[in-house]
């Protein structure tokens, strides 16, 4: 495909016969095997997914912690080095720019987006945070990202590093060496079960890939990550998120902290919604006729359209049509989905639709 | 990609397999290999009717919705009932358990041989 960028795994996905699509200017692997088998390999063992097309922001300077809460709803002050947050980025009316992970290291911040919005995220980062001292680099290129997940993840990771990994809890990272590559070895995922990101140099990220591959994980494409973190109840951005949905509509509220001291971009917006009451809210699904919901489609009460489906497919894990929906706040717990102009039944079910057994 | 040359095709990757005026339809296997793992199916009503190139019904992955598209027009006179529980059969077996409807013809077909069909999926790639 002309004019997409490729991640340092390109050629490594070609070999293994991966179905590429062009994913936020990336020519990405969407499946290799197929999707089912993939998301049951990250169930049930260990899956390996490329997200090099991530962007990574990095904050420098004596005011680099200042910049980075004016920009998040989470307090990274209350961060230890080596912590990890996950975190909204508001406008001022309250609207999601796009949802992060910042880490904390000794020297600066490390804030992760998504790739489709990495050139918005830099801009909006740099645009709002001109009065202090601090350097917002964009570290795209520089960094390659695996993510190695499943309920085998830490016994396979373990074999390839000195690092200690039942010391690294979740939201943890640790700088370490994974097959020889200096990297920072993260435990958070996109899936719903235990795993790690491993970010590394483009260089080397070949190499650990096929470590990994070797030693018996599969290969796991963007299909299979979208249906993992649906069932994991996890918001994508540009289905629940977006410029006109907060972070408290989408149900991310543990991402904010309202009380927040110093203020980020977004919070009065966010306070007056959260004491006047929400204007949408998000709910999980499941189809209780037959069909399945799918981003886009209208959710009804009888004649009456009350929301939008934002993500829907049919569960591997459940093997059952399962979806989000932004709805009226007043909405009850039946509903239907139009599903080619036929209102289908469904039913508001507890998040996540999917939780992994621990220990 | 198996393309058998028994079969007539369409543009919209439906293969057509005729015995008098019955005409058998389902996805050619490049199309569910397209679509990837097939999870759900509707199907029409016995009895419906359809014009030549109106969508009768949907093949869906877990990615993907895809219309299907009446390769001839006639009267459905059977359906693939065992999709319901069981749409992988349309990735399994493409030409066989994975057949949609059966059709009593009316009117003319504008249909692909195999060969033609090739080339069209080779255009498209």
């Amino acid at each position: 495909m002309e004019g997409l960028e490729h991640t340092p795994l390109y050629d490594e996905h070609k070999a293994l016969g991966a179905r590429l699509v062009d994913f936020a200017g990336y020519e990405m692997p969407v499946q290799y095997e197929g999707i089912q088998a993939e998301h049951r390999a990250v169930r049930n063992h260990a899956g390996l997914f490329d997200v090099s097309h991530m962007g990574e922001a990095v904050f420098r300077g004596p005011d680099a912690e200042s910049a980075v809460q004016r920009l998040v709803t989470r307090d990274v002050g209350r961060l230890d080095v080596g912590q990890a947050g996950y975190s909204a980025v508001c406008y001022e009316d309250g609207g999601t720019v796009d949802d992060v992970i910042v880490y904390r290291r000794e020297e600066d911040f490390l804030v992760v987006v998504n790739a489709s919005n990495r050139e918005k995220d830099l801009e909006y980062f740099r645009e709002n945070t001109e009065d202090f001292d601090v350097e917002v680099a964009d570290e795209s290129d520089e960094w390659a990202l695996l993510a190695l997940q499943g309920p085998e993840a830490p016994e396979l990771l373990q074999d390839l590093t000195d690092t200690d990994l039942s010391d690294l809890r979740p939201f943890r990272f640790a700088e370490g060496e994974v097959a020889g590559a200096r990297s920072i070895i993260s435990r958070t995922g996109y899936t719903g079960e235990d795993g790690f990101e491993i970010y590394l140099s483009p260089e080397d990220a070949p190499q650990v890939w096929s470590r990994l591959i070797e030693a018996g994980v599969t290969p796991a494409g963007l299909g299979a990550r979208d249906t993992l973190r649906l069932e994991a109840g996890m918001c994508l951005y540009g289905n629940e998120l977006d410029a006109k949905t907060t972070p408290l509509e989408a149900g991310i509220s543990f991402a904010v902290h309202l009380d927040k001291d110093p203020h980020f971009i977004g919070q009065r917006a966010l306070l007056l919604e959260d004491t006047g009451g929400l204007h949408k809210k998000l709910v999980g699904f499941e189809m209780e006729g037959r069909g399945i919901a799918r981003h886009g489609y209208h959710v009804t009460s009888g004649a009456e359209i009350v929301g939008e489906v934002t993500s829907g497919t049919r569960s591997p894990t459940l093997e059952r049509a399962i979806g989000l929906a932004l709805v009226d706040p007043g909405v009850d717990d039946w509903f239907e989905i139009l599903i080619r102009d036929n209102p289908v039944p469904a039913k508001a079910v507890p998040l996540p639709f999917y939780r992994r057994d621990r220990e | 990609m198996n393309v058998p040359q028994d079969l007539q095709y369409t543009r919209s990757h439906e293969w057509v397999r005729t015995e008098g005026d019955t005409a058998t339809v389902g996805i050619s296997d490049h199309a569910q290999d397209e679509l990837g793992d097939v999870v759900f199916v509707e199907l029409p009503d016995e009895g419906a009717t359809f014009d030549a190139g109106d969508s009768f019904g949907t093949v869906e992955s877990v990615k993907a919705v895809s219309d299907v598209y009446a390769p001839v027009g006639g009267e459905v006179v059977e359906v693939n009932s065992s999709l319901e529980d069981a749409p992988e059969k349309i990735n399994d077996d493409p030409y066989g358990e994975g057949w949609l409807v059966k059709l009593r013809t009316s009117g003319e077909a504008d249909l692909l041989s195999s060969e033609a069909y090739e080339k069209v999926v080779e255009e498209e790639s």
